[in-house]
């Protein structure tokens, strides 16, 4: 199905609102391809999205833009996985909460868009040098760099390190998360990623963001926090999501320990290692 | 009336069916539940995408068994490993689970078994393909048949108008369906 509006203005320039005449719609038969069909919803969706006719929008968005959050400044993500798939679902996730997000497929390319990488300097990236990144969200399992060796990187740097980077993986392996947490990251989510995950580390994000001076006073209590709790033996958890169905252990080198599989409810909001990391300062 | 009833009724059927088999899990809900009207295809893109990766992989893989001088299952193993990811992350439970059976074959270098298995893994591909492009083609033709019924409703105000209940019967089976009802106002 084809729909085609006649009118004053140009079909093809739906910014014009008042000119789409919708009295000339006609319908054409046509053959009820996928494809046609998508089409014809891009562009009924596209003269909603632009204001083609007097399509009520909702207060909250203009543009495209949700002005309903409280910080007029939208949070800056990079996201790297070397997955199509991960990093569309990434970056949709990213988008519906409000972020500004930059993927790339590798942690060489990260580097890269920061300015980290040796062989390139930062002037010869291409026009990104504005855009201050508030958050890295980085794949663990990557050929060439992993997120655990571009997580290490992004710490090495004096002018980085202060950004948050949490790694996900497919791998629920506890010596994984330890290391990561480690070596200073954020946080550590399993996939498959859900909108929950995404909103919790937003959310604390931008809150640190706003606290700006205790965070570094903060990172490094749960730091020590953490490898007390190492020391200490502390097998608390039970609450850690579901592990993958099989046996991990192939995949990591050392005998870690698997975490129980005990159903952990997805609606709460607080993270396996920042339950981690809480439980031991009550 | 009963035109809508009926695919109303095939809408829904073939939601739930997806689920019911097995052939998605939670995740498929949970990435429908992120369209919306600025974004109304995500779903239909990611699918795309994942078919694509899927269709070379089970390739590559397929190639790689047939290497008579010897099974490089280093790279099949890897190539379990992209799948398993990705189809986790869309929601593509069969197929994971394929890929999971698939781990332990191509473990053990066993190639009779990873032939079997890359069998199995074909055949899920395909079944997910097929019902999930007749569940998006449903979709988009309500979507469209909706707004064309606004529409129509809208220019011909005194015209005998359609009943309200064949618009909103369609707003629910889109819903049903997990899709986002396209703003028209």
């Amino acid at each position: 199905v084809v729909i085609y509006a006649a009118g004053s203005g140009d079909v093809s320039d739906l910014t014009a609102p008042s000119s789409i005449d919708l009295r000339s719609v006609s319908l054409l038969d046509s053959d009820h391809s996928l494809a046609q069909v998508s089409l014809f919803d891009s562009v009924v969706s596209e003269m909603a999205r632009n204001g083609g006719v007097a399509w009520m929008r909702t207060t909250e968005k203009i543009d495209g833009y949700d002005l309903s959050t409280s910080d007029t400044e939208e949070v800056h993500v990079l996201a790297v996985d070397d997955s199509l798939v991960d990093r569309k679902v990434i970056e949709r996730l990213l988008r519906i909460s409000s972020c500004k997000v930059t993927a790339v497929d590798s942690g060489r390319r990260a580097l890269q868009y920061l300015g980290l990488d040796e062989e390139i300097q930062k002037k010869e990236t291409n026009g990104f040098d504005g855009l201050k990144v508030d958050l890295i969200i980085t794949d663990y399992c990557m050929p060439g760099m992993t997120g655990y060796e571009l997580l290490k990187k992004v710490k090495e740097s004096s002018a980085f390190r202060e950004i948050p980077v949490v790694i996900m993986s497919s791998e629920n392996v506890i010596a994984r998360i330890d290391r990561c947490l480690e070596e200073g990251a954020e946080d550590f989510i399993v996939k498959p990623v859900k909108l929950s995950d995404v909103k919790r580390i937003i959310d604390y994000t931008t809150t640190e963001l706003r606290e700006g001076e205790q965070r570094e006073g903060a990172r490094a209590k749960r730091r020590g926090i953490n490898k007390r709790k190492q020391r200490e033996g502390d097998d608390d958890l039970s609450s850690s999501p579901p592990s993958t169905l099989s046996s991990s252990t192939s995949s990591s080198p050392s005998s870690s320990i698997q975490s129980a599989t005990a159903p952990s409810s997805p609606s709460t909001l607080d993270s396996p290692t920042r339950r981690l990391k809480m439980t031991s300062s009550e | 009336m009963d035109f809508v009833n009926q695919l109303q009724r095939k809408f829904i059927d073939y939601s739930s069916s997806l689920h019911r088999e097995g052939i998605v899990d939670d995740q498929f809900t949970q990435l429908r539940k992120l369209e919306d009207e600025n974004s109304p295809h995500f779903v239909m893109e990611v699918a795309s995408l994942f078919f694509e990766d899927c269709e070379k992989l089970i390739n590559n893989m397929a190639i790689a068994l047939e290497q008579k001088q010897g099974v490089d299952f280093k790279q099949i193993e890897e190539c379990i490993h992209q799948l398993k990811g990705s189809s986790s992350s869309i929601g593509a439970m069969r197929v994971k689970n394929a890929c999971i059976a698939f781990r332990s074959f191509s473990g053990a270098q066993n190639r009779e078994g990873c032939l079997r298995c890359l069998q199995q893994l074909s055949h899920e591909y395909s079944l997910l393909k097929n019902k999930l492009q007749t569940l998006f083609r449903v979709s988009v033709a309500s979507r469209c048949l909706y707004v064309c019924l606004v529409i129509f409703c809208r220019e011909n105000e005194h015209a005998e108008p359609f009943p309200d209940v064949l618009v909103f019967q369609l707003e629910k089976q889109i819903v049903a369906a997990g899709g986002s009802i396209p703003r028209v106002h």
